[in-house]
């Protein structure tokens, strides 16, 4: 009884391991090249030929010009190659530590902010890569960048509420504004005038 | 808690809802053999994988089908092992990654043979795509498969009448594994995995994505097969991540509608499961009677989680952050609170592990609330077929006690319980309390267990007893602070997975020969009704009860203490 | 048979003592629940010596106290086993003496030798005369006599025993009051009846059934789980840094472990017999009684359960040209020497409704003519006037044979009489016939809600009976029977049993004819009635002293109650421990985690009072169930549903509220005694 069952287990090891772990994924690549090639590939955003990054990926932000993400807790901050959270629980002296920081620094960089910080730009993401912060959290950082840029704030926040992808269908997850793409409409918007004052990028950042 | 959340949440429900009679009869169709509207496109494929893999498709006795699924499940095992090791020599390793590290290659063919997807190791900086798909994404497919033939066995023992010639049987081990593999799993995942991948699920073979930002810095961004792997790692309750961060990561959840598709595929086949049960028992109310009980439960657990995660962060609040944002450390903005405590109590209860949020971040009484769900014995929903017989096995025992207070015989479906059924239920009901409490009060205490905590304190404690609960109820989900890439985490913490898979399944397969072998009594006035809400009662009181009565002691110096320090401002 | 009470001085007091005897951890490791009890006891105790003999200044009071506890816990449990036991001992003792010094007239090649009871062989022949003690259980093979069983059965009125038929059987012990017989002999010295009934109510060779074999399996298997959770959490809590001490783990373990039901599972086995034995029902072993409580389908044989055992008469009928007066005279004639039921109820009958006074059959010179088989009459005959009474067919050819004529209304009444279930009696007088009494079966009082009693708890009655399918049809509706079985023969009986349990039905039935015997053994709980043969008795698996065959019912009832004490008690025991975890777990770690106050909803003064607390009502909880145990839960005839609602209420409800009430009032004692 046992030899026989093990011989069609070895059949059966060989067989739906080529069906199930070779066929499979190929036969999804294939049509995912055909149908969705550009998704399937990352989702990459090309800016004058040259790729700036991912949509779904969110980057590291640190000039008062931009925009600014949530903490991360990939890598050294938005590793794309080791995604994940902080795992530090809300009895953690070093969370507690960690957000006293970023709070104290936050509030230094944004003076004219209006009300307090908004939560999740202390608190860091699951994956470490989130693209998103909450609209609360983009409209507290119009001040900064309007003044960075040197424009108006009803310019910065006209950006803003374009920017806000609500929730699907009304009610699943909730309203946001991915990052990447609100700084790369104010680049195509307002120029990448930044670019002179990459200098004064904010030395407490890192 | 929002309305918009709650409604999130019963939209969800709802759809579960309504595919489960159309999706638990077509299982019943499959997998009993019988006619089906997949039977003429694929059934060729079931054909040519008998014939290649040399299948009897004579019924089996109990102790042939355990030998057959063993056997699969040992060579398996043994072959995700062996590729982890060689993968450095293999192809589709752009990434040029080294051989796996023994232990934890181990510990990784154990965590996905047994259906578990315990990760100890980050996927996109270890694994090669060929280990992914080849080694990784088959076991998703085939441990499924394994867990809903083993959900039939038990069906089939407790629902057909005594065969009377010969020994009792309960189907053939090979027919359920390839008929739940092409003609269930293999095209739901095609169809899921284009939808994912329509959403921004990656899926290509391509060598890892340097770019240079938009301030100026170099970004890698991983790649691979994500979508064809994410598709049944939800489908299988696997949950296994392509990458580190899992769902959270937005290669492999971009979206809320990925999201919610995530959630549906996790739940979809449990759900299912329990009206496949109710037509093999000719009254589909014996069905829907275990599909209350687990509702119950899941939203008990719901309740718990999201109203907990839905306060605001206490650091947060105490640094002065603007309040109404919710408990979003570790947590993605595109599916925030409600999103991600919906999910993670999915995924807790399915015996998924999937996450879309750090766990190891919950609140505390979040983090209870995900505990406890696995530690009920991963019965609300649960795993594919694992949650049907986890359930059934509580059923047993629940008839039994009702049985005894009526004064009657218990009987379930008209089958007697008698010693040898409750003998063999305590054997299942008694590994999970073992492999969880002994392995975690002795990393408790020892040097290598504490090692690896990220949290100090009570949170400590419960990244400690979170690792041997998700080891144990095979699910897989962490308090991923724990390093658990050591070689006695790696190595407990698979003798965990392996007792809490096929020293359960053993007594499960036994029981199902057992009552295969029954005849059934019709009932009457006097056999208690196990399709009504009071049996439904009955049995959530022993399933907590039980529960309850076995963690109580260490969660209350776990999360439970944590959350009276957390209102009390303390850190550790 | 004598009723001992559970709470006769004496009783207490052996069971007391043996309580102590069965503290042999050979005997305690049967019962695993309260073994682990037991080595906790132990352990607890060998801590206490030492730090009273190590520490300088003991303050060994704590230790003390829940090693002491602990020991009661144990010995409350041996308690109610011991005196579940010593009730059946002393019924047994009263059995034996039944069997003590009684001597045998044995009968060798025709001689009677005086032997000693106790050395008759199976197969010997004895003679026992009015006045001598039936020296063992056998076969009545010659005579016929009156015998006094009341010792065995507490009836006091004598029954008949006689050579052949279905009433030879007799038992050891009991007394010859008239006449004289010649028995063999049917078992070996200790085989006897008597013999098995003392082993069985004496528990002696009580074996566990198999629902309780079943429930051991889960409370061990749950015994393991508190200890794991219990072990475990030393280290957890080192990790937390609360200090447990052995006895501290010892006394939350016997706090959560089931000691309830642990305790009082044998206990509960050994009344449940016991109950039966005082329903004057023996059964030949345990598991019979358990069955008893799962039975679907109770077969009942019609004369004697169902009805009277004999046709009363309820109606005269007389042929066109006859005064329902003239044929009521004639049948009262026919019927005065009758001695018969049948007869008698035609002489009352004819009094009640027709003012006919009985007369004296010497007064009015007639001659009674006996019934008998061939002619199937009975009459008087007064000169030359035959006056005849009996069978329709029998009493038409009689008339015919006069040269008579039978009117076709009488023959068409007579016939409808038979289709309505009745027995027509037709009455001649000469070649005249006058028309037909209607003898009707007449249901026993009180039995249509007896059965619907039945029928809630979900059982099916059927009822059997040599009736044609017209007559039979006609007294289950009467009697309020499911169905019945017509035309019953045994053959028929037996396939009837058979097709019920090939649908998995449980079967149950009485009987007491030689020809039952192959039914009693199909049969799943066959009571055989105690006058019943031999290979009856043999073929049951339980004895109906009193043979009163609607006992099924009692039976079936304490078969139920036996399960259902097991069952409440266990929902009991478990639910109790959900108040022990917030009475002992918040009380431990507060002193580490001060901020986990909120939880200890109980407020109880501390920490060591909490354990103790626990500890202490969890022995006293064990006595103050010991009667409940012996008892049995009260059973109602409801369907399961209602019957399930019912004790998850009051046992599980009961027994997560009981306890909060329960630690809190000792722990307030224990302040107030100034023990805390």
């Amino acid at each position: 009884m046992i030899a026989s069952e093990l011989k069609v287990a070895a059949r059966m090891t060989v067989v739906t391991l080529a069906l199930t772990g070779l066929a499979y994924p190929l036969a999804v690549t294939a049509l995912c090249q055909a149908l969705f090639p550009w998704r399937a590939a990352g989702s990459v955003i090309d800016v004058a030929g040259r790729v700036v990054g991912s949509e779904l990926i969110g980057q590291r932000f640190t000039r008062p010009e931009y925009f600014h993400g949530r903490p991360s807790a990939a890598g050294a901050g938005y590793d794309a190659t080791a995604s994940g959270g902080s795992n530090l629980g809300p009895t953690s002296a070093k969370l507690r530590e960690r957000i006293a920081a970023d709070q104290a620094r936050l509030v230094a960089a944004n003076p004219q902010a209006p009300g307090p910080v908004p939560a999740e730009l202390l608190l860091a993401s699951a994956s470490g890569l989130d693209p998103h912060v909450r609209p609360e959290a983009a409209a507290w950082q119009v001040p900064r960048v309007a003044a960075a840029r040197g424009v108006p704030s009803t310019v910065v926040q006209a950006l803003v509420v374009r920017a806000v992808e609500p929730r699907t269908f009304g009610f699943l997850g909730e309203p946001r504004v991915n990052v990447l793409k609100l700084n790369l409409a104010l680049d195509a918007a307002l120029g990448a005038r930044s670019r002179a004052t990459a200098g004064s990028r904010l030395s407490a950042e890192r | 808690m929002t309305v918009l959340g709650w409604i999130q949440a019963l939209v969800f429900f709802a759809v579960i809802m309504a595919l489960t009679p159309p999706l638990g009869g077509f299982l019943q169709r499959v997998m009993e053999g019988e006619r089906h509207v997949l039977l003429r496109p694929l059934g060729f494929l079931e054909r040519l994988v008998l014939r290649l893999a040399g299948v009897d498709p004579a019924e089996q006795s109990w102790p042939r089908y355990a030998t057959a699924l063993l056997g699969f499940s040992g060579l398996s095992l043994l072959v995700t092992f062996v590729m982890q090791r060689v993968q450095h020599l293999l192809p589709l390793n752009p990434q040029s990654l080294g051989a796996v590290e023994a232990l934890s290659a181990f510990d990784t063919a154990v965590s996905f043979t047994t259906n578990t997807n315990w990760q100890g190791y980050a996927g996109e900086t270890t694994m090669s795509y060929l280990t992914q798909m080849a080694g990784l994404a088959w076991q998703n497919f085939v441990s499924a498969a394994a867990g809903l033939a083993v959900a039939m066995a038990l069906a089939r023992g407790l629902t057909r009448p005594a065969s009377g010639a010969g020994p009792a049987t309960i189907g053939n081990f090979w027919l359920d594994l390839t008929r739940a593999t092409v003609y269930v799993l293999l095209p739901i995942s095609l169809v899921v995995a284009l939808a994912f991948a329509s959403r921004g699920v990656i899926q290509n073979f391509s060598p890892s994505l340097q770019l240079t930002t938009l301030e100026g810095e170099t970004q890698v961004l991983a790649m691979g097969p994500a979508a064809s792997q994410e598709a049944i790692k939800q489908l299988g309750t696997n949950g296994g991540g392509f990458f580190n961060a899992n769902a959270a990561h937005p290669f492999e959840n971009p979206d809320p509608l990925t999201n919610l598709l995530s959630m549906l595929l996790i739940f979809a086949i449990p759900a299912a499961l329990t009206f496949t049960f109710g037509r093999m028992a000719k009254s589909p109310r014996q069905g829907w009677a275990l599909f209350a009980a687990m509702s119950v439960l899941f939203f008990a657990g719901l309740t718990v989680a999201y109203g907990a995660e839905a306060h605001d962060h206490p650091l947060a609040r105490v640094a002065g952050a603007a309040p109404g944002a919710g408990h979003l450390e570790g947590k993605e903005t595109r599916f925030g609170v409600a999103g991600s405590a919906l999910y993670a109590v999915v995924t807790t209860d399915a015996s998924c592990g999937a996450v879309n949020a750090m766990h190891d971040s919950f609140s505390p009484l979040g983090g209870l609330a995900l505990l406890a769900n696995i530690q009920l014995g991963e019965v609300i929903f649960g795993g594919v077929g694992a949650g049907l017989y986890g359930m059934l096995v509580m059923v047993v025992l629940a008839v039994f006690i009702a049985g005894l207070m009526v004064g009657r015989t218990p009987e379930y479906l008209g089958k007697k319980i008698e010693a040898r059924d409750v003998k063999l239920a305590m054997l299942y009901t008694l590994v999970v309390p073992l492999a969880i409490l002994v392995p975690a009060a002795w990393s408790a205490v020892a040097p290598h267990g504490l090692a690896s905590l990220n949290n100090a304190g009570p949170h400590g404690l419960g990244e400690i007893l979170y690792a041997y609960t998700s080891a144990a109820g095979n699910n897989g989900s962490a308090f991923a602070g724990l390093d658990a890439n050591t070689p006695w985490y790696n190595l407990t913490l698979a003798l965990a997975m392996l007792a809490g898979r096929f020293l359960m399944i053993v007594p499960v397969l036994a029981l199902a020969g057992s009552f295969a072998a029954k005849k059934a009594a019709p009932p009457g006035p006097g056999t208690l009704p196990t399709d009504g809400a009071l049996f439904v009662v009955l049995l959530l009181g022993v399933i907590v009860i039980v529960g309850a009565l076995t963690f109580f002691p260490v969660l209350s110096l776990g999360p439970i203490v944590e959350h009276f320090l957390v209102g009390a401002g303390q850190v550790f | 048979m004598r009723q001992v009470s559970s709470w006769d001085q004496a009783l207490l007091q052996a069971a007391l003592i043996d309580s102590f005897r069965k503290l042999d951890p050979r005997t305690m490791v049967r019962n695993p629940v309260m073994f682990v009890v037991l080595v906790g006891s132990a352990l607890t105790t060998l801590l206490w010596v030492r730090e009273l003999l190590l520490t300088a200044a003991p303050a060994a009071g704590f230790s003390g106290h829940v090693t002491l506890w602990l020991w009661f816990t144990v010995l409350f449990a041996n308690f109610a086993e011991a005196l579940a036991e010593g009730r059946g001992k002393a019924q047994a003792a009263a059995l034996r003496g039944l069997r003590q010094e009684t001597q045998a007239r044995r009968l060798v090649d025709g001689r009677e030798q005086r032997v000693s009871a106790s050395t008759l062989r199976k197969g010997d022949l004895v003679v026992a005369e009015a006045g001598d003690v039936i020296p063992g259980d056998g076969e009545v093979v010659e005579g016929i006599a009156s015998v006094d069983e009341s010792a065995v059965t507490g009836e006091s009125a004598p029954v008949i025993r006689e050579s052949g038929g279905d009433r030879s059987a007799v038992t050891g012990g009991t007394r010859v009051l008239s006449d004289r017989i010649v028995i063999r002999i049917g078992a070996n010295p200790g085989e006897s009846f008597l013999d098995r009934m003392i082993g069985l109510v004496e528990g002696a060779s009580r074996q566990k059934t198999p629902n309780e074999i079943a429930l051991s399996v889960l409370l061990a298997g749950m015994t393991i789980v508190f200890l794991v959770a219990c072990v475990t959490l030393v280290p957890f809590g080192r990790y937390s840094g609360v200090a447990l001490s052995t006895t501290v783990v010892v006394a939350l373990l016997v706090c959560l472990i089931p000691t309830t039901i642990g305790a009082l599972l044998s206990a509960i086995g050994i009344a449940g017999m016991d109950r039966l034995i005082r329903h004057n029902v023996v059964p030949t072993s345990g598991r019979a009684v358990e069955a008893a409580g799962d039975v679907d389908t109770i077969l009942l044989d019609k004369t004697g359960t169902i009805t009277l055992g004999s046709r009363m008469a309820s109606a005269f009928v007389p042929a066109p040209g006859v005064t329902a007066e003239q044929l009521a005279d004639a049948a009262q004639l026919a019927s005065l020497a009758d001695e018969t039921p049948e007869g008698r109820s035609i002489v009352v009958l004819a009094k009640e409704r027709h003012g006919l006074r009985g007369r004296d059959l010497a007064g009015i010179d007639a001659q009674f003519v006996p019934f008998s088989a061939q002619t199937r009459m009975s009459g008087c005959d007064i000169g030359t006037r035959v006056v005849r009474k009996g069978a329709a067919e029998a009493v038409f050819r009689h008339v015919s044979a006069l040269g008579g004529r039978v009117p076709p209304e009488v023959e068409q009444q007579a016939a409808q009489i038979a289709m309505s279930g009745g027995t027509p009696l037709a009455v001649s007088d000469g070649a005249r016939v006058l028309g037909v009494v209607h003898l009707k079966d007449v249901v026993k009082g009180g039995l249509r809600e007896r059965f619907a009693r039945l029928r809630a708890m979900g059982l099916r009655t059927v009822m059997i009976t040599g009736d044609n399918p017209l007559t039979a049809a006609a007294i289950a509706a009467e009697a309020g029977v499911d169905d019945f079985l017509a035309e019953a023969t045994p053959e028929m009986k037996l396939a009837l049993i058979r097709a019920e349990q090939a649908r998995g039905k449980l079967v149950a039935m009485t009987g007491d004819g030689t020809n039952d015997a192959p039914a009693l053994a199909q049969a799943d709980v066959a009571i055989a009635m105690n006058t019943g043969t031999a290979a009856a008795k043999e073929a049951g698996n339980m004895v109906d002293l009193d043979s009163n065959p609607t006992k099924l019912l009692e039976v079936i009832e304490v078969g139920k109650q036996l399960l259902m004490t097991r069952g409440c008690l266990t929902t009991f025991s478990i639910a109790n421990d959900v108040a022990k975890y917030f009475a002992i777990l918040p009380a431990l770690f507060v002193a580490v985690y001060p901020e986990i106050a909120p939880l200890d909803v109980m407020g109880l003064h501390s920490a060591q009072s909490a354990i103790l607390s626990a500890v202490i009502f969890n022995a006293l909880v064990i006595v103050a169930l010991i009667p409940l145990a012996l008892r049995g839960v009260e059973y109602r005839p409801l369907g399961a549903e209602a019957l399930l609602r019912r004790a998850l209420l009051v046992y599980g409800l009961g027994g997560l509220v009981t306890p909060f009430v329960g630690i809190k009032l000792i722990d307030l004692a224990l302040v107030q005694l100034g023990l805390a």
